[in-house]
């Protein structure tokens, strides 16, 4: 058992700190947003130099050769300047499916060109009657010759907008919830046929809604049965947005508490109300438990022999999602009226925590997934 | 990061499991799964038959009868404990006054008391609180006169657990009262035996009796009976408080709890299906087990000496272990009262006549107890409120 990092993760989490510290305050974060693509590709470059866009990558193929630990520290680090940049799309999902799933040429072709920044990617998997069921998959593939001709339509792909290469989910054969039958494809992001419109989440994530119409796309891979590389990046997914979010929570924690200490009333800080302070510490306590769920979810999604993988990812996202809500709404308590107004950072917390919440299931759907193990 | 068992913790948890379920007397097994708390006879018996390995007092040095058990092997020991379900060493003999002698009391002290304190041969109890000094042990009034060779003390404790079955008081008394007040403070070992101790019952709403008020009417104590220096007792007090905390989070405790509450729920029938396949208990039971998950990590975090996010400053994550482990072992056994349903609500007479034991439903008697009974886990041991205010100043620097 063993909680420590390594000394190139500790070395790994200072550079990333320091990066971010420098160049993504809450002011930086809004410029960035303002950009066309609502992200900076300066701040991408820089990623790029640090190494973390190979971060999970083989050393072969121009990465690092890093594990979930590794990732979780920078996702933690990215979620505490809610950062913009397409890290979970390019790197995490996109980059899962490509590392787990493609054929060793596809390998060499993709993940160098993510790795030095040059290649932009999406994920795109959900579609707008989805909900949060990851086996619903109406669009459709059919072979023709060595390519696939792809219709339908995706939802909520996060930075589909900028995505040079989208991989996509496609049902080959079977029903619309079968889990057997889908295949994942790799489509240019300007290929004929396919039109995105782009708008922001709540938090003002870049994402998009994808229509194909005849696209031309290539097989991930060799097989059509896709479902455990479909599982394994949403698992992937998880455990980065967990860490994602303890980030966040720390940052908001850490807001509110100089609020509370420096904020006058009646002549005090405010912070020196017990009421409030109680409030500050069960802010703490939630990031704490939080902390831990990120840390199991990130050693164990790495673990493809673990027993209780998926029960254990599931409780993660389930508890995550319920403490990064309560840390999200006790801060803007805390700060009073500024934590409601667009421009001060507090309020922000709440909606990206509503966004990463309503990711790859919210706290219900994983808690109800959870019970039906017990039927 | 690694979340795993060495090879030897793995296999030291199966030697604990097979003493467990070899020496654990069946009655004591059956009585505690049912919910009941554990009586005086339990506790001595199993506490004896721990100490037969050293596990009743696991984290004493070795030359004292202690096991040289690692911090990690030391959880695990507790865990399975809980989960057996056995009762746990008498906390007052091995967690508290076992190791303040250890550290600060006399050669003769030790030689007198620490074999008997390990083997159950004395039961102590803890007199810290009165009626004016709760949280704010401080305060504490009950004075102790110099005599001679003996302190005289008077005063007034509360909320002893378990001072009924005890044959020694840890006690804290005042024996400068002018000087500031954590100052003049020192800690006696009283035998309860001794003229002008009186033991008053306090029942509780779970309807058994675990507390008393102890009344010390000019109770004569031998100078030699003081831990320690006089007026420093203060010191050993907060020793002795923050001394052992393996096992503060209650993760097995709650663990067995819940797979009680799973267990009745394939057998209570809600009409013509067990609750057990009611959604929305099984959904209440998923949470509780997520977050129990997260209290798990979170104290193997602890027990592996991993820093909170802040170095520099003291571990939060043990007052968080205390608040959340509460919370849930509250919310644990709340469920596994309110799935007994109307089974539960009925009262149970102590030792009744048989017809009045048959007049009512049976099974779901200890429910309701335990669950009353576990609303004092956020209040003993310092309460949530002040492990809140804890961590609002020594961590947050509020």
């Amino acid at each position: 058992m063993d909680f420590n990092l390594k000394d190139e993760q500790r070395a790994l989490q200072e550079s990333v700190t320091r990066l971010l510290g420098t160049h993504y305050n809450f002011e930086a974060r809004n410029r960035h947003a303002q950009q066309d693509d609502g992200w900076s590709r300066d701040m991408w470059a820089r990623y790029a130099e640090l190494g973390l866009l190979g971060l999970p990558f083989a050393e072969e193929h121009g990465g690092f050769g890093g594990d979930a630990a590794d990732l979780m520290l920078t996702m933690e680090a990215f979620g505490r300047v809610m950062a913009l940049e397409p890290y979970l799309a390019t790197v995490v999902l996109a980059g899962t499916a490509l590392r787990v799933g493609g054929t060793p040429s596809q390998r060499a072709d993709f993940l160098p060109r993510i790795a030095d920044g040059s290649l932009l990617c999406a994920w795109a998997h959900g579609e707008r009657d989805t909900w949060h069921q990851p086996s619903h998959v109406t669009t459709t593939a059919a072979q023709d010759g060595d390519t696939w001709v792809l219709h339908g339509a995706k939802s909520l792909v996060l930075h589909g907008l900028s995505a040079d290469l989208l991989v996509v989910s496609a049902r080959v054969r079977g029903a619309a919830d079968a889990t057997e039958g889908i295949g994942l494809f790799l489509v240019p992001g300007d290929a004929k046929g396919l039109s995105k419109r782009g708008y922001r989440l709540l938090d003002q994530t870049p994402a998009a809604e994808i229509t194909l119409s005849g696209v031309r796309g290539r097989l991930l891979g060799t097989a059509t049965e896709a479902w455990p590389i479909i599982e394994r990046v949403i698992e992937t997914g998880i455990a980065a947005v967990c860490a994602q979010a303890v980030g966040a929570m720390q940052a908001a924690l850490d807001l509110t508490v100089d609020y509370l200490n420096t904020r006058q009333q009646f002549g005090r800080p405010i912070g020196e109300n017990q009421a409030l302070q109680h409030r500050a510490a069960e802010m703490l306590i939630a990031t704490e438990q939080a902390r831990s769920m990120a840390m199991l979810a990130a050693m164990i999604v790495d673990d493809p022999e673990a027993q209780d993988r998926a029960r254990h990812i599931a409780m993660a996202k389930a508890v995550i999602g319920r403490e990064a809500r309560l840390v999200g709404q006790q801060a803007i308590q805390l700060h009073g009226g500024i934590g409601m107004t667009t421009e001060y950072s507090a309020g922000h917390y709440l909606r990206h925590f509503t966004v990463i919440d309503q990711l790859f299931g919210d706290t219900a759907f994983h808690v109800r997934r959870l019970a039906e193990e017990h039927a | 990061m690694d979340l795993r068992l060495t090879a030897k913790e793995k296999r030291f948890r199966e030697e604990v499991r097979d003493f467990i379920a070899t020496n654990l007397p069946e009655d004591i097994r059956s009585h505690l799964r049912a919910g009941h708390p554990p009586t005086k006879d339990h506790i001595v018996r199993w506490h004896r038959i721990l100490n037969t390995r050293g596990w009743a007092t696991a984290h004493w040095p070795k030359e004292w009868g202690g096991a040289g058990l690692s911090p990690v092997e030391r959880m695990i020991l507790t865990e399975e404990i809980f989960l057996a379900p056995a009762p746990t060493p008498l906390v007052f003999n091995s967690s508290m006054i076992g190791p303040v002698i250890i550290q600060f009391g006399s050669e003769e002290q030790k030689r007198q008391f620490l074999p008997k304190i390990a083997n159950l041969d004395i039961w102590f109890c803890q007199g810290f609180s009165e009626p004016d000094a709760g949280s704010d042990l401080a305060s504490l009034r009950t004075l102790a006169r110099r005599d001679g060779d003996h302190y005289v003390v008077t005063g007034q404790k509360i909320w002893t657990t378990m001072a009924h079955h005890a044959d020694w008081m840890f006690c804290l008394v005042r024996t400068d009262p002018a000087a500031k007040k954590q100052v003049g403070i020192s800690m006696l070992l009283i035998d309860m035996k001794t003229p002008g101790v009186t033991v008053r019952p306090i029942m509780s709403i779970d309807g058994h009796h675990h507390l008393n008020e102890v009344f010390l009417d000019e109770v004569r104590v031998p100078v030699e009976n003081r831990v320690g220096e006089e007026n420093k007792g203060w010191d050993y007090a907060k020793f002795l408080l923050g001394h052992e905390r393996t096992g503060i989070a209650g993760v097995g405790r709650s663990k067995e709890r819940l797979s009680y509450a799973r267990e009745l729920a394939t057998q209570v029938k809600a009409g013509k299906r067990p609750l057990a396949e009611d959604p929305c208990f099984r959904e209440q039971l998923a949470l509780i087990e997520a977050d129990l998950k997260a209290l798990e990590i979170t104290q193997l975090r602890v027990v592996a000496g991993h820093a909170g996010h802040h170095a520099d400053k003291p571990d939060p994550l043990t007052s968080v272990l205390k608040v959340r482990g509460t919370e849930l072992y509250q919310a644990v056994c709340e469920l596994a009262c309110r799935s007994a349903g109307p089974a539960a609500i009925a009262i149970q007479p102590a030792g009744g006549a048989a017809d009045e034991l048959d007049a009512a439903p049976r099974w779901g008697a200890a429910l309701a107890p335990s669950y009353f009974y576990s609303r004092a886990a956020s209040i003993y041991g310092g309460s949530n409120e002040i492990q809140k205010n804890i961590l609002a100043k020594t961590v947050l620097g509020l």
